[in-house]
């Protein structure tokens, strides 16, 4: 892909530009992969340099809606790291199970392909009605798509497979019905989600929550936002509630570290501790 | 082991595809201590986390770790990219893990690798691309000599699978090209931390 350069100077100036005119704060984005997606903006959008960026951005405020849209990450799949969802069937749902309610909260959830691998596996348990699940993201976009639950036809080959390496034992099939090209899951699995915006670098606390998946998310910021986020979730989790990360993520560097225990050695999974 | 140039690095890089393990096995077996970091970015198909370090760490008493995200590159030390992420490398010297779309069919991409590791070592990298199958890897090392890092390509004609070395050599000229069996030369000489004879 051919773009425009540009030095980090003037992606610095970017970034204070953004939050000075938006109050949307880039500059703990991980570098590396933050300079590659504003390249890729420049490209996809045909934008001379990141001055054209800059004054579109500027001029027209629902611009930086797409900007939001293209500068994430949106990649996803249903059951993604099938053997994490095995655990959470196998282990941490029974774990939460006497429960009379609960409360699970995925951050960044993008198109909603964790929060559906979720309800179905609660539902299967016969758990879904008495949870409460709120999927959040910053970009409206994927929280529209998520909120549609409607996927590709074509990727639920790997979905029904992950699926089944998951422990599932139903017919994939039967939770959506296929029309046009895409699948689109059950109504009924919706009842209990709840779709909303949320920026993780400057909203707060919203619930306390049994469950927390923030999954490849984390690995887009630098190390002071993943603490400082870390922190967020550590006053947002219920006392021996559980944290999951993406399979590449970590608490051991953070502050929240001693309170919490790793379920086990594989899974990014913690469970925090008992204060008293 | 005679250079093309005289080179200076803090960072080795080594990458391929379709017939690289192979040679980074070989290679990994003939390797003295080492001063100098190296970066192996692997294709590979299967998502079985430690195999692959389990297997390498069998061959070598230097270090091998899977890199971790934003951890910082320390000497001494073989990284190895995770399956299914990019690996880039940040301006501090650190790693960070991205799960964006494939590249040229590639997750990891090696390009992205090579790029931004020339972005932050800029001529103190040297980089080896070996046997593969795809066009990855060429891109990336036309960048790192752009910025006066040293390039280094497996002889086509020892690599099980010719494409990559071939292509690359097709985009950019390369400071050595190396049969697979000597590449070990190469990198105890430059990772060695031993003055380079030109
Ligand atoms: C790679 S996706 C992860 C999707 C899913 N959790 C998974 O692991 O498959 C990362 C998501 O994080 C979201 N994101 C990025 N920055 C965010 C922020 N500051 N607050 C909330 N969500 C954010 C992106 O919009 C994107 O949808």
């Amino acid at each position: 892909m051919n773009s425009p350069e540009f030095t980090d100077e003037e992606l610095n100036r970017l970034v204070i530009n953004l939050e000075d005119w938006y109050g949307y704060n880039f500059s703990n984005y991980a570098r590396a992969s933050f300079k590659r997606r504003v390249s890729r903006i420049l490209a996809i959008d045909k934008l001379k340099g990141i001055d054209e960026l800059s004054s579109r951005l500027k001029q027209d405020g629902r611009y930086v809606q797409r900007f939001i849209e293209e500068i994430t990450v949106n990649v996803t799949e249903m059951y993604r790291d099938p053997s994490f969802y095995k655990t959470i069937r196998d282990e941490i749902l029974p774990a939460l199970s006497p429960k009379p309610f609960i409360r699970i909260w995925h951050a960044g959830c993008s198109t909603g392909e964790e929060v559906y691998s979720m309800a179905i596996m609660l539902k299967e348990m016969n758990l879904l009605h008495r949870s409460m699940i709120y999927a959040t993201d910053i970009s409206a976009k994927v929280l529209a798509s998520a909120k549609e639950g409607r996927f590709p036809l074509q990727q639920m080959k790997l979905f029904s497979e992950n699926y089944l390496k998951a422990g599932g034992r139903q017919d994939f099939s039967s939770y959506y019905s296929a029309n046009y090209g895409y699948a689109k899951f059950d109504e009924s699995l919706k009842k209990n989600i709840l779709f909303a915006s949320h920026n993780l670098v400057s909203d707060g606390s919203f619930n306390e929550f049994q469950l927390l998946f923030c999954r490849n998310v984390l690995i887009y910021f630098d190390r002071e936002l993943q603490n400082k986020v870390l922190s967020l979730f550590d006053a947002s989790i219920e006392q021996l509630g559980f944290l999951a990360l993406g399979s590449r993520e970590h608490i051991k560097f953070s502050g929240i570290a001693n309170r919490y225990t790793q379920w086990n050695e594989k899974e990014r999974i913690w469970r925090k501790r008992n204060s008293d | 082991m005679k250079f093309n140039r005289e080179i200076n690095c803090d960072l080795l890089l080594v990458a391929g595809s379709a017939g690289s393990l192979e040679v980074i096995l070989m290679l990994l077996e003939k390797l003295e201590s080492i001063v100098i970091p190296i970066v192996i970015v692997l294709h590979r198909k299967d998502d079985n986390d430690n195999l692959l370090i389990e297997l390498l760490s069998g061959r070598t008493n230097c270090v091998v770790k899977e890199a971790e995200d934003k951890e910082s590159i320390a000497a001494a030390t073989i990284y190895v990219c995770p399956p299914d992420y990019h690996l880039l490398i940040e301006n501090d010297r650190s790693f960070s893990l991205d799960s964006s779309e494939r590249i040229n069919f590639s997750r990891p991409s090696i390009d992205l690798t090579f790029e931004t590791a020339a972005e932050t070592y800029r001529s103190k990298l040297a980089a080896i691309l070996l046997s593969g199958a795809n066009a990855d890897g060429a891109a990336g090392l036309v960048k790192i000599k752009s910025y006066g890092g040293y390039v280094v390509v497996q002889d086509p004609a020892t690599a099980i699978s010719a494409f990559m070395p071939k292509h690359a050599l097709d985009v950019v000229e390369a400071d050595d090209i190396i049969p697979a069996a000597e590449l070990y030369l190469f990198v105890n000489s430059i990772c060695g931390g031993k003055p380079f004879p030109l």
